[in-house]
C-alpha cells in the first residue's frame, strides 16, 4: 500500500505550488498528497527547493501560486502560527532550540503553547505542572530524561537534534515536517535519530527531507525527487533506486 | 513664502541632515553597529569650529581643522570603543554609544559652557542671490550644491573604486577579505573616522539651520536615525533620498502648518519604516 | 536581531516552581524590610526613599519590555512621561483621589504602549530601536505643543491630593507618599513574579530567545510581544503617576531621552534578568544622585553616561551576577542544584 493518497483520503495536499525568487523559479506547480501515515521522503540535489517546500507549507514563505489544504482546511491563507495550531509541525535544518533553557523548560512551553495556555498569567500553578510533568515523559520517551534539567547549550549537538525533533512531537502533530534531521549529526550520535525516526507515531503523516540514503531509504515508504523546484519524479524506494532518470540527476552510480 | 522658497529651504537642510548623517549609515549600515554617537561626533566638530571661529580663525580654517580634528577623534574612538563592540550585539553597543553621547555632551559644555554656540558664516557666502521670483541666501546655495557634490563623490569613490569594494567585502565576510590581504581594521577605522568627519563637517557647515546648543548631539539623533533608517541602513543614495524627502517636508510643516509639524513628520517616518522596514533603497549587501 | 543572545547571562530559569523554602521566603523578605527599615530609621530622607521606590517600578517595567521580552526600548521615559501627566491632567480637571488618579494614569500608560507597540513591534533589531526612538520623540514634542493641557515648558502643578484611602494624607515629610509608593511597588512586584513564571512570561522569554521557534510551536508573536509591551508601559505609568503625585509637579524632563538613558543604566547596572536587579541598581543610581545633587543636568550626563559605559565594559550581567557568583559556588558544594527562578545557571555537564 503506498502513500499515493487518494486526494479524499489525503491529510496535507497541495496543488500547483509555485514560488519565484526573482529570476529563479524554486516551486513549480509542485501537486502532492500526503495520506494520514504517510512515510514521505523528499529527496534531491542541492539547492532543488526541498527546505522552500517545507518553508512553503508552513507559511514561512507565501507562495506565487497553488493551494494548500489541511484535513479538508485550504490553510494557504493562515499565519504559520495558526497552521501549527492545526497540526502542522516542523523540524529545522539547524536546530531552533531555547538554548539558554533546560531541555525540559523547551518541551514544557511547547505543551503549554498546544494546551492554550500561553495566554496565561495569573492563574497557572497546576497546569503549568501538568506540562512539566507530560515534558519529562516525553524526554524519556527520546532518551533525554537525564539531561533533562540542563542547558540546552550544553548538550552536544545530536542530543540536541533529538530535542528538536521531541518538541515537535510534544506537540501532538498530524503532519510532521523533518528537514533533515541527521544533519550536522556525527555519526556516533546518529543511531539515537534514525532510532527515533523508526519509532515516529504510526497515526502521524512524516514528509522527511533528507540526504542521508541510507535513513531515506529506511524511512520512506514512499520517495519524492525535487529537481530545480519540480517534481521529477514519485515512487516506492525500489523503483526511485532503480529509476535511470533519478540515477543520473542525483544518486549516482553507487546504489546497487 | 511661495513653494519654491521653502522647496529650497528645505532642499538645504536636506542636504544638511545628508552630510551628517552618511556617515551613520556606513557605521550601522555597512559596519553593523550601533552607533548611537553620531551625533556627538558631529557635535564635537561643530563646537571646535564655533570655537576656533571664536578665537580668530577664519571660517575655512576652523571647519578644516575640526573636520580633521574629530576624525582623529573618531579614529581613537574606533580603536578604543567601538572595536570591542562589533562581536558583541545591539543591546551593549546601544548601551556605550549612548552613554558615550552623554560623557561628550558634559565635557564638551564643562569646557565651553551651557549657552548656545554660533557659528557665523564667512562674509564671502552671506549674502543674496538674485533668482529671479526672489532674492534667496547665497549660503543655502552653497550647502545644496555641497550636499550634492558630496553625494557625487561617494556615487564615484563606493559604487566605482575598489575601497568600496574592499568594504563592502570586508563587511560582508571579513575573515575571507583578511585572507586576500585587505587590512579589514584600518579598513574599519578610516571608515569610521571617516564617517565621523562627515558629520562633523554637516554641523559645521550647517550650524545656521541645526543651531548648536548643548543637546545637540542628543536632540538631532532622532533625526540621523531616522534618515538612515528610512533610507536604508548602508545604503548612501537612501540617505540621500531619504535626507530631502524629509528635509523638505519638515520644513513644509514647519512653515505651513508649524503646531502640526512634529505630529506630521514623525507620522511619516512611522508610516515609512512600517511599509519598508529595510529602508528605502536597502543595502545591496543587506542582511 | 534581537537583544537576546548577547546580554546577560543566561539563567536557566528550571520549568518546576519549586515550593518556597523557608530560606528562600526570608531570602524574599530582606528588601522589603529594608524598605520599611529605612522608613523606620530614616525619617529625614523619605522623600530620597520615595524616587528611589519609584525609580525600582520604573526600572521593573524596562526589565519586562527589555529584560524578558527583548525589546531594545530607547525611549521608555515617554510612558513615564505620559502617566504622570496623566495623573496629573486627572488631578486637575477630574478628581484628585490619588489611587483613581493612579488607576487612570496607569490605563493611559497601557493604552499608549498597546497602540505604539501594535505599530512597531512588526519590527526588529535596528529599525525597532529607532521607531522606539521615534514614538518617544513624537510623543515629546506632542507633550511640548498641547500647552493648554500639559502646560508645555512648565509642566503641570498637582492640586493638593485627597488622603489616601480616606485616612493618610500626603504630608511636608513624605510618611504618606513613601509608603504608598512602596505598597505599589509591591503590588507590581508581585505581578511581575507572578507573569515573569507564567505560560504567558516563559513564551515572552521565549520569543526573546528565538521567535522562530516560538512560532514553530504555535505562538502568536506579535501578540504576545504587544501584550508585555502594554503591561511594561501600564508600569512605567503608574511609575510615573507615582512621581507626579508624590512631588506634586510633572516636568517636561520626565519624557526626556536623559530619563530614558536613566533608567536604562538602572536596569542595567543592577541586572537585566532578576527582578530585585531594579532594588539593586535604583539603590546605586539614587545615591549617587543624592551625593551628587550640587551637579548641574550636565555634569549629571557625565555620570550617567560613564556610568552606561562602565556597565557595558565590567557588569555585563549587571551587579546582581554577583548572586550568579555565590549560587555557583554553593552549586558546586553541594550536590543537587538548588536550581529556582532568579537562582544561578544549571551546572556544567561534561556530554
Amino acid at each position: 500500500m503506498t502513500d499515493a493518497a487518494t486526494p479524499a483520503a489525503a491529510v496535507l495536499s497541495t496543488r500547483g505550488l509555485s514560488k519565484t525568487f526573482g529570476a529563479l523559479q524554486v516551486a513549480r506547480g509542485i501537486d502532492l498528497d500526503l495520506a494520514r501515515s504517510a512515510r514521505l521522503g523528499l529527496i534531491g540535489p542541492n539547492g532543488a527547493g526541498k527546505t522552500t517546500l517545507v518553508n512553503l507549507l508552513t507559511g514561512f514563505t507565501e507562495p506565487d501560486a497553488g493551494t494548500i489544504t489541511l484535513d479538508g482546511e485550504r490553510i494557504d491563507r493562515l499565519s504559520g502560527d495558526e497552521r501549527v495550531r492545526r497540526g502542522l509541525v516542523r523540524t529545522h535544518q539547524l536546530n531552533t532550540l531555547l538554548v539558554e533553557e533546560t531541555a525540559r523548560e523547551n518541551i514544557a512551553v511547547a505543551i503549554a503553547e498546544r494546551e492554550g495556555l500561553g495566554w496565561r498569567m495569573l492563574r497557572y500553578g497546576a497546569r503549568w505542572r501538568a506540562c512539566v510533568a507530560e515534558a519529562d515523559e516525553r524526554l524519556a520517551e527520546v532518551g533525554l530524561a537525564d539531561v533533562a534539567g540542563h542547558r540546552v547549550s550544553e548538550l552536544p549537538y545530536g542530543r540536541q537534534r533529538l530535542l528538536e525533533i521531541g518538541i515537535a512531537l510534544a506537540m501532538r502533530p498530524r503532519v510532521l515536517l523533518l528537514d533533515e534531521p541527521a544533519a550536522g549529526v556525527p555519526s556516533g550520535e546518529a543511531h539515537a535519530i534514525h532510532d527515533m525516526i523508526d519509532r515516529l507515531p504510526p497515526d502521524v503523516a512524516v514528509l522527511m527531507i533528507e540526504h542521508d540514503m541510507e535513513i531515506v531509504f529506511r524511512f520512506a515508504r514512499e520517495i519524492i525527487v525535487l529537481v530545480q523546484g519540480a517534481i521529477l519524479t514519485r515512487g516506492t524506494p525500489a523503483q526511485i533506486a532503480r529509476d535511470p532518470q533519478v540515477r543520473s540527476v542525483y544518486l549516482g552510480r553507487s546504489v546497487a | 513664502m511661495t513653494h519654491l522658497t521653502i522647496l529650497l529651504d528645505g532642499l538645504a537642510y536636506g542636504m544638511v541632515l545628508f552630510i551628517i548623517s552618511v556617515g551613520l549609515t556606513v557605521t550601522m549600515g555597512l559596519m553593523r553597529v550601533v552607533n548611537l554617537a553620531h551625533g556627538a561626533f558631529a557635535m564635537i566638530g561643530g563646537y571646535a569650529a564655533s570655537v576656533l571661529v571664536a578665537s580668530g580663525f577664519p571660517f575655512a580654517a576652523a571647519a578644516a581643522l575640526a573636520v580633521i580634528g574629530v576624525a582623529l577623534v573618531g579614529a581613537v574612538a574606533e580603536l578604543t570603543i567601538y572595536r570591542p563592540l562589533y562581536r558583541k550585539g545591539e543591546l551593549p553597543q546601544s548601551l556605550m554609544t549612548f552613554g558615550f553621547t552623554f560623557v561628550v555632551i558634559a565635557t564638551l559644555t564643562t569646557l565651553f559652557g551651557t549657552g548656545m554656540r554660533t557659528l557665523p558664516i564667512p562674509a564671502a557666502l552671506d549674502g543674496l542671490v538674485d533668482l529671479g521670483f526672489r532674492a534667496y541666501p547665497l549660503y543655502r546655495l552653497f550647502l545644496i550644491a555641497v550636499g550634492l557634490a558630496l553625494f557625487g563623490l561617494l556615487w564615484v569613490a563606493v559604487d566605482g573604486t575598489l575601497i568600496g569594494a574592499r568594504l563592502r567585502a570586508a563587511v560582508d565576510n571579513p575573515r575571507m577579505s583578511q585572507a586576500v590581504g585587505v587590512n579589514v581594521n584600518l579598513l574599519f577605522t578610516l571608515t569610521f573616522a571617516a564617517g565621523c568627519a562627515l558629520a562633523a563637517f554637516g554641523a559645521v557647515v550647517g550650524a545656521q539651520l541645526l543651531p548648536l546648543d548643548p543637546y545637540y548631539a542628543l536632540r538631532y539623533l532622532v533625526l540621523f536615525l531616522v534618515v538612515v533608517g528610512v533610507g536604508g541602513l548602508g545604503n548612501f543614495k537612501g540617505s540621500f533620498v531619504a535626507a530631502i524627502v524629509l528635509g523638505i517636508v519638515e520644513t513644509s510643516c514647519k512653515y505651513l502648518v508649524p503646531s502640526l509639524a512634529p505630529y506630521i513628520f514623525y507620522s511619516l517616518v512611522l508610516a515609512l519604516l512600517l511599509w519598508k522596514p529595510a529602508g528605502l533603497m536597502p543595502a545591496r549587501s543587506a542582511r | 536581531m534581537t537583544a537576546s543572545a548577547v546580554h546577560g547571562a543566561p539563567r536557566a530559569r528550571p520549568a518546576a516552581a519549586p515550593m518556597l523554602s523557608p530560606g528562600r521566603v526570608v531570602l524574599h523578605a530582606i528588601p522589603w524590610l529594608l524598605v520599611i527599615a529605612a522608613y523606620v530609621a530614616l525619617p529625614d530622607y523619605l522623600t530620597l526613599g520615595t524616587n528611589v521606590l519609584i525609580m525600582i517600578l520604573f526600572a521593573l517595567s524596562l526589565e519586562i519590555a527589555l529584560g524578558y521580552a527583548g525589546i531594545v526600548s530607547l525611549g521608555h521615559a515617554a510612558f513615564y512621561g505620559v502617566g504622570a501627566y496623566a495623573a496629573g491632567i486627572c488631578a486637575i480637571h477630574f478628581t484628585n483621589e490619588p489611587l483613581l488618579g493612579l488607576l487612570f494614569a496607569t490605563a493611559v500608560a497601557a493604552v499608549f504602549g498597546l497602540i505604539t507597540g501594535a505599530l512597531i513591534l512588526h519590527t526588529q533589531g535596528m529599525t525597532l530601536m529607532m521607531l522606539t526612538l521615534a514614538v518617544a520623540a513624537l510623543i515629546a514634542e506632542a507633550a511640548n505643543q498641547a500647552h493648554a493641557l500639559t502646560g508645555g515648558d512648565d509642566g503641570l502643578q498637582l492640586p493638593a491630593l485627597k488622603p489616601l484611602l480616606g485616612l493618610f494624607k500626603f504630608d511636608l515629610w513624605g510618611h504618606t507618599a513613601y509608603l504608598y509608593a512602596g505598597a505599589v511597588l509591591l503590588v507590581w512586584f508581585l505581578l511581575s513574579w507572578r507573569i515573569v513564571r507564567s505560560p504567558f512570561g516563559r513564551s515572552v522569554n521565549g520569543i526573546r530567545q528565538n521567535p522562530r521557534r516560538m512560532r514553530a510551536i504555535g505562538a502568536p508573536v506579535w501578540r504576545r510581544l504587544v501584550a508585555a509591551y502594554g503591561l511594561s508601559a501600564a508600569m512605567a505609568g503608574t511609575a510615573g503617576a507615582l512621581s507626579a503625585q508624590a512631588t506634586g509637579s510633572v516636568g517636561i524632563s520626565s519624557l526626556s531621552l536623559l530619563t530614558s538613558g536613566t533608567v536604562l543604566m538602572v536596569l542595567v547596572l543592577g541586572g537585566m534578568r532578576r527582578l530585585y536587579g531594579a532594588f539593586v541598581g535604583a539603590v546605586v543610581y539614587v545615591v549617587v544622585q543624592d551625593l551628587a545633587a550640587e551637579l548641574d543636568p550636565f555634569r549629571w550626563m557625565f555620570v550617567i553616561g560613564g556610568l552606561l559605559m562602565a556597565s557595558v565594559l565590567f557588569f555585563e550581567n549587571g551587579l546582581m551576577s554577583i548572586v550568579d557568583i555565590v549560587g555557583r559556588a554553593r552549586a558546586s558544594r553541594k550536590s543537587p542544584p538548588a536550581c529556582g527562578p532568579d537562582r544561578g545557571p544549571a551546572p556544567k555537564v561534561t556530554p
